[in-house]
């Protein structure tokens, strides 16, 4: 085992690029180098017409229009010109905005941005389940709230929030609402005819494309403006200057074409991969899953091993290529913040481990995790004090610790 | 996190994983850290009447470098005089171990946690010596 690689189950870090992408990517960087803006030559028109097919097949990912799809350099640029693009555009409007605490830190670091420039931000506790209560958020809503902003599935608990309804709450109320989808696309149907969402979030390499580009959905029906970020030569309709990176934008364009064309026979026997890693726990004692088993994307499975200490847990499984909720690389320990949210405590958040799967994974990759997962958790358990004095009955929260 | 051969060798193949029973005659037990902190340490000692550690063993709530710097001090009390064995620093510890500097609370940890083992021994014993250490239990537990 020592030599050969762990087993990737950290898909909602990144996905591999699919063979498939990779290969009609490739032409794009050598022969076809053409700049899509370069309007005098045939290497710029090839160049444009397959920025343009990828356009298509973004915008035919979540039923949207083309020409409402905007080339970023991934999820992150994508959030940030969203919020502070709509900020900025509707600042006249109002300064308040509403998102949740479990957010990726691309915009809750946003939202901190906005704040240090005068904006007013509430952030949203979700439910114990990880999801957005929406009498909660009809109460945060003010007059002078100009956007919302809610992710689509969580990046580490992998819930899906309820963005239908949140979107006829804010519609009516004629709030901007951004959703990010870096996590979503492929994994869940989204139809943005009939979603009242008005800027969304992609990222390539969350969905077998590569890194390095994503995109913006703007609405263009009711229509929502935006103050640029990025200035330059005025691609992408002034929103984001850059030459296009047309492999990159190739790549993305024929992932969403992927995803669109297998995502439910590929949703369905991830499932089943899922529900076996699951099941493979169901006899152990002090495991707790965290976040809604059932509105959740099927990759995703997010777990307490309670009285193991996350760090060691994740050494102790170096043949498996996971991600821990604790991380522990200070001196001040930093256990999940999306965990601390739901109201999970310090101990259960740090003995957290996350397992996404993938396209790639197989049934012998689960049953091989299941058998380490179980041994590895047995020793270290065997190794633990808390351990020890759980199964002597002692209450660890009678126990006065001293703090070090 | 890069850790050095020995810490991942103190992890896999720890020493003296294990408890006495807390009751028996010549053993002492030393709790410290906080599990909202991310680290336990439970060192027990067991000493001969001519005040020899003969025995040590551990149990470790934490990260591997906690795991390794808990394994490594069994290893380093016995055989040692109890007066010895409070000698050891965590400098000592995290040296051996090569610990990187987010790690060097590991090292405290373990130190305290002999300090705590040996001060429940003065204390059931009262072998004497001037009390050392400003080491205590750490942990009232209500058992």
């Amino acid at each position: 085992m020592s030599s050969k690689n762990p087993i990737y189950l950290d898909y909602s870090a990144t996905t591999p690029v699919d063979p498939r992408v990779a290969e009609k990517m490739i032409p794009w960087l050598t022969e076809r180098f053409g700049n899509p803006a370069s309007r005098s030559h045939p290497f710029g028109w090839e160049a444009e017409q397959a920025v343009e097919n990828a356009r298509v097949e973004v915008a035919k990912l979540v039923n949207a229009d083309s020409k409402e799809i905007v080339w970023t350099s991934g999820a992150t640029e994508s959030d940030n010109l969203a919020l502070k693009g709509a900020a900025h555009f509707y600042k006249t409007k109002g300064k308040h905005l509403i998102t949740m605490k479990t957010e990726h830190k691309a915009v809750l670091d946003t939202m901190r941005e906005l704040e240090r420039e005068g904006f007013d931000v509430t952030y949203m506790d979700p439910r114990p389940d990880g999801l957005l209560d929406l009498e909660k958020l009809k109460a945060a809503i003010r007059p002078d709230t100009i956007v919302v902003s809610i992710m689509m599935v969580n990046n580490e608990i992998g819930v899906i929030q309820p963005i239908a309804e949140i979107g006829e709450i804010t519609r009516a109320k004629g709030i901007i609402f951004h959703v990010d989808a870096a996590q979503a696309t492929g994994k869940v149907a989204i139809d943005l005819e009939k979603l009242k969402v008005d800027l969304m979030s992609f990222s390539a390499h969350k969905t077998y494309g590569p890194k390095g580009i994503g995109a913006l959905y703007v609405r263009r029906k009711p229509r929502v403006r935006l103050e640029a970020q990025m200035h330059g030569g005025g691609h992408e309709k002034g929103l984001r200057s850059g030459t296009l990176a047309t492999h990159q934008i190739v790549g993305m364009g024929e992932a969403f074409r992927i995803a669109r064309l297998e995502m439910g026979a590929e949703n369905e026997r991830i499932r089943v991969l899922r529900d076996k890693l699951l099941a493979g726990f169901r006899d152990m004692e002090e495991i707790y899953v965290n976040g809604d088993l059932e509105k959740r994307v099927p990759h995703n499975l997010n777990v307490s091993f309670n009285y193991v200490e996350g760090e060691s847990l994740i050494m102790g499984m170096k043949e498996l290529a996971v991600s821990s909720g604790s991380a522990c690389t200070s001196a001040s320990l930093e256990p999940s913040y999306v965990l601390r949210a739901l109201g999970r405590n310090d101990e259960l958040a740090h003995s957290s481990i996350r397992f996404t799967l993938g396209r790639f994974t197989t049934e012998a990759d689960i049953d091989f995790a299941v058998k380490l997962i179980k041994e590895r958790i047995g020793k270290l358990r065997e190794m633990s004090p808390l351990w020890e004095m759980y199964k002597d009955g002692i209450d660890l929260n009678t126990v006065q610790w001293a703090a070090h | 996190m890069a850790y050095s051969e020995k810490v991942i060798d103190h992890y896999e193949n720890p020493r003296n994983v294990g408890s006495f029973k807390k009751d028996d005659e010549g053993v002492a037990t030393g709790m410290v850290g906080a599990p909202a902190c991310g680290d336990v340490m439970k060192l027990q000692i067991k000493v001969n009447k001519h005040g020899i550690i003969e025995d040590a063993k551990f149990k470790t709530y934490g990260c591997g470098s906690a795991i390794a710097s808990s394994s490594l001090v069994t290893e380093w009390v016995k055989g040692k005089s109890v007066d010895e064995a409070a000698t050891i620093k965590n400098t000592q510890i995290a040296a051996e171990l090569a610990l990187p500097p987010v790690k060097i609370h590991c090292s405290i940890l373990a130190e305290d946690a002999i300090k705590a083992a040996i001060a429940d021994y003065r204390k059931k014993y009262g072998a004497g010596e001037e009390a050392t250490a400003q080491a205590q239990p750490a942990m009232k537990a209500a058992d």
